[in-house]
């Protein structure tokens, strides 16, 4: 029965919510109080376990709380639960937006959201960039005065040279990620 | 069936790589989608735009997407397969073998590492793609005003979406008009 209560949980977060993992954050935590075995405390560790852990933070927020309610078993159902909706919705999506395909009203309107696409992944890298190359909280002071406290130099210089190798020597990102991740073990503290 | 294992493949590798947000594997599914030839560039953000103004999570929104796009509903189901095993896999192996890790130092270094490489690769995807994209002044604001309002003002990124969209609209609707007199 758990499964089962498991699975409809993170099938309707995934199903309504919108704006990604860190927007499902606070519903996950809503939804799982009628499991009744996560204080606050524990919710931070799996909101830390998410983010150092590959993959999409929904979904390890899912497994966690899968499998510590009901086991292996568990987590298989809330994980299913978590990705069933994005399957479901973008491939009815995509099926209706295909009859639309040819109307040049609708050719307009994305030839307005590209650049708009473009503007979003560039707020992506500030708010990737904000904890791993400078100190989140925004722009301060502090920036000014102590700029070597605001600003993390060897993040900063794996940021440069991983540009540097995707842009002048065409490196895969992946490649790039790979060695970044190994290189980050041994030289960030 | 080659189709589907490359899918997964791919998206399998990128999933364990991806640290911090759908956005984040951008650079890596823009790749690889150039290499496989599964989709343009435009399509490439068309999926974007689409994936992250639709509810549940961005990443296997954007992986159904891309699956779908190549090798319809099985290859839907492959590549968010291939996105989600890992995360699943990770939390698994830690709760079960592993324990507190996210104090580790290791771990913790690694994590930041991927994530500030990941910020290079996205300055460097952000300016390929302006280079094919922009292509008249308006995409230039539009790119701009959607930047500052989720930036600066905290604007929710499907309004800045529809704004925009709304935008490219109107600009037809006007050329068109001047077109007929």
């Amino acid at each position: 029965m758990i499964l089962l209560q498991l699975f409809i949980v993170f099938f309707r977060i995934g199903f309504f919510c919108f704006g990604g993992g860190y927007a499902m954050l606070p519903l996950i935590y809503q939804g799982i109080q009628d499991f009744g075995f996560m204080g606050t405390e524990e919710f931070a560790r799996l909101v830390a376990l998410s983010q150092v852990t590959p993959g999409p933070i929904a979904v390890n927020a899912a497994t966690y709380v899968g499998y510590q309610s009901a086991g292996v078993m568990g987590a298989v159902f809330a994980t299913i639960g978590m990705s069933l909706p994005s399957i479901i919705l973008v491939v009815l999506v995509m099926k209706f937006m295909m009859k639309f395909h040819e109307n040049k009203g609708v050719k307009a309107v994305f030839s307005g959201i590209r650049p708009a696409t473009i503007g979003l992944l560039a707020s992506a890298i500030i708010f990737l960039a904000e904890g791993a190359l400078f100190k989140s909280g925004g722009f301060t002071v502090v920036m000014l005065q102590a700029p070597a406290e605001y600003f993390n130099l060897i993040p900063i210089l794996f940021c440069v040279v991983a540009a540097f190798l995707n842009g002048k020597f065409k490196m895969g990102p992946i490649k790039i990620m790979l060695i970044a991740g190994v290189a980050g073990a041994f030289l960030i503290r | 069936m080659k189709t589907l294992w490359t899918l997964f493949r791919v998206f399998f590798t990128i999933g364990l790589l991806t640290f911090g947000g759908g956005l984040a594997m951008v650079p890596a599914i823009r790749r690889q989608a150039k290499e496989q030839g599964w989709m343009t560039e435009e399509e490439m953000l068309d999926c974007i735009a689409i994936c992250q103004s639709l509810p549940g999570m961005i990443a296997p929104n954007i992986c159904t997407y891309i699956g779908n796009r190549v090798k319809g509903v099985p290859g839907a189901i492959a590549a968010t397969l291939g996105i989600v095993l890992p995360a699943f896999l990770s939390i698994l192996i830690i709760l079960m073998f592993l324990g507190h890790i996210e104090d580790n130092p290791y771990v913790k270094g690694a994590f930041v590492g991927v994530q500030s490489a990941s910020v290079g690769l996205i300055l460097m995807t952000v300016y390929q793609m302006s280079r094919n994209i922009m292509k008249n002044w308006l995409s230039w604001v539009l790119a701009a005003v959607s930047f500052v309002l989720v930036v600066v003002l905290g604007v929710n990124a499907i309004l800045s979406i529809i704004l925009c969209g709304f935008v490219g609209w109107l600009s037809w609707y006007a050329c068109r008009k001047e077109g007929k007199k």
